[in-house]
């Protein structure tokens, strides 16, 4: 039979770019087969390509990489400092981690980003909940039980990850959102008729007019490729599930992807067009940013998320601020007082892939 | 039939967080010859000991789960039907678990 064959180690064939090599691998968007050398190659250039059409960098800029440990923080760490070398982007990287105070995940985590600074020869500076918010996550979770911890998590490492970027003097935050990331936003959003963030989530650059933008090189990147390319380079990466993270909303959506793609990969890059694509009116305004009374942030309210979680912590009532945020949000919280639309607009937390603690930022 | 498996990506969890082991599996009869089809049920049932559905789906991997046989996808190498031999390493990594 021809498969049995023509099957085993891909004998006979060669890679499609350098015919040379055997291939390992087939990309999911051409469908070539290529060696792992001229995989390394096309996936590097792909991003800086990426990198180049988009304008994200400005030589001289200083770049903070948003780098928990895990996978694809640590692919896009070693790949930017690769590609500033070779293209002479005249980049300064910086590592920033935050430190959640989560023992036996973060901690851990955090051991792997320590090793990537002496590896890749980057700075790497740590922001901590603890000196920011005087609470670790541990101690969150005691108080306030497993079901809202995401919240805090998601709006404490923001800010975090705002004020590590600030004390670096970084002109650009970066992280590892992939393409498989963006298409399960995009996904959420509309799940969730959230027409305001659906077309916002799929930019590649956001927060142009705040402090410090955020963009995602990876944007058109599949996990499926920053997975084997890290396995390849034996990268040194983490990967263990976040131990407060509860999966089962996201992972549905997640799911749904990887389905959608072993059935036709190109659905990836499909989804993400069609949330760049949407461009529906709204009479929603997004709110004038204003700053934070108590602590400076960025808010369009007198206190910002993180100080209204704060209050509530530290006056023993943890549930304050909770289910304002959640309104509207996943439909299951109910709102203390019928916000304003404006005000639902304000108090959204910004939807990531990916439970919180095991994302990327 | 001797193999190196390797678990990554958080997958050694499910196997009492070893990464590597090295395994002897038998094909269902003398004369048949192993396929990963035969592997994969030969790990769900002897090696992984808990949460087996973060690892397969119906008979095959979870999709997300990525399957290197000697460093090669096995999407180029016929897949669930392809045929193992003697020494063969085989990967699997979950990329389910995070960024
Ligand atoms: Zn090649
Ligand atoms: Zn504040
Ligand atoms: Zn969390």
């Amino acid at each position: 039979m021809e498969e049995g064959t023509a099957s085993k180690r891909a004998a006979g064939r060669f890679c499609s770019i350098c015919t040379q090599r055997k291939p390992a691998l087939r990309r999911p968007k051409t469908l070539e087969q290529i060696c792992r050398e001229c995989f390394y190659a096309v996936f590097e250039e792909e991003i800086h390509n990426v990198i180049i059409k988009n304008h994200l960098f400005k030589a001289g800029e200083r770049i903070a990489v948003g780098a928990s440990g895990g996978k694809d923080s640590t692919v896009l760490a070693y790949v930017l400092s690769e590609l500033n070398r070779r293209h002479g982007y005249g980049l300064d990287l910086f590592l920033l981690s935050v430190d959640e105070g989560i023992t036996g995940y973060r901690d851990d985590s955090l051991e792997t980003v320590k090793r990537n600074e002496i590896q890749y020869g980057l700075p790497l500076k740590i922001v901590s909940y603890m000196d920011l918010y005087g609470w670790t996550m541990d101690e969150i979770v005691k108080v306030i039980g497993l079901k809202n911890n995401c919240t805090f998590c998601g709006v404490f490492r923001r800010q975090a990850l705002d004020r590590g970027a600030a004390f670096l003097k970084a002109d650009k935050l970066v992280t590892g959102h992939n393409a498989d990331d963006i298409a399960e936003t995009v996904l959420l959003n509309i799940l969730r008729g959230d027409i305001a963030r659906l077309s916002r989530c799929a930019y590649i650059m956001t927060g142009e007019d705040g402090p410090i933008p955020r963009c995602k090189p990876f944007k058109y990147t599949y996990e499926k490729e920053i997975d084997k390319y890290a396995y390849f380079k034996k990268l040194d990466y983490f990967s263990t599930e976040c131990i407060y993270s509860p999966n089962a909303y996201r992972g549905f959506a997640r799911e749904f992807i990887k389905d959608l793609e072993r059935i036709r990969p190109q659905a990836i890059l499909d989804i993400i067009r069609s949330g760049e694509n949407f461009r529906i009116s709204t009479t929603t305004r997004m709110p004038e940013q204003g700053i934070c009374e108590r602590c400076g942030y960025i808010s369009s309210q007198k206190l910002c998320k993180a100080c209204v979680l704060l209050e509530g912590l530290n006056r023993g009532l943890p549930k304050l601020g909770i289910s304002r945020i959640k309104a509207g949000n996943d439909g299951s919280g109910r709102p203390d007082e019928e916000p304003t639309r404006r005000g639902r607009e304000v108090e959204r937390p910004i939807l990531e892939s990916k439970p919180c603690g095991t994302l990327d930022f | 039939m001797h193999l190196t498996l390797e678990f990554g990506g958080g997958l050694d969890l499910l196997c009492q967080s070893v990464k590597i082991h090295q395994v002897d599996v038998a094909p269902k009869d003398e004369n048949a010859k192993l396929t990963m089809r035969d592997l994969l049920a030969w790990v769900r049932s002897s090696l992984i000991k808990e949460r087996p559905e973060m690892f397969m789906k119906g008979d095959t991997v979870r999709p997300g789960v990525l399957v290197l046989v000697n460093d090669c996808d096995w999407e180029l190498c016929g897949g669930i039907d392809m045929e193992l031999e003697e020494k063969d390493v085989v990967v699997f990594i979950s990329t389910l678990h995070g960024g």
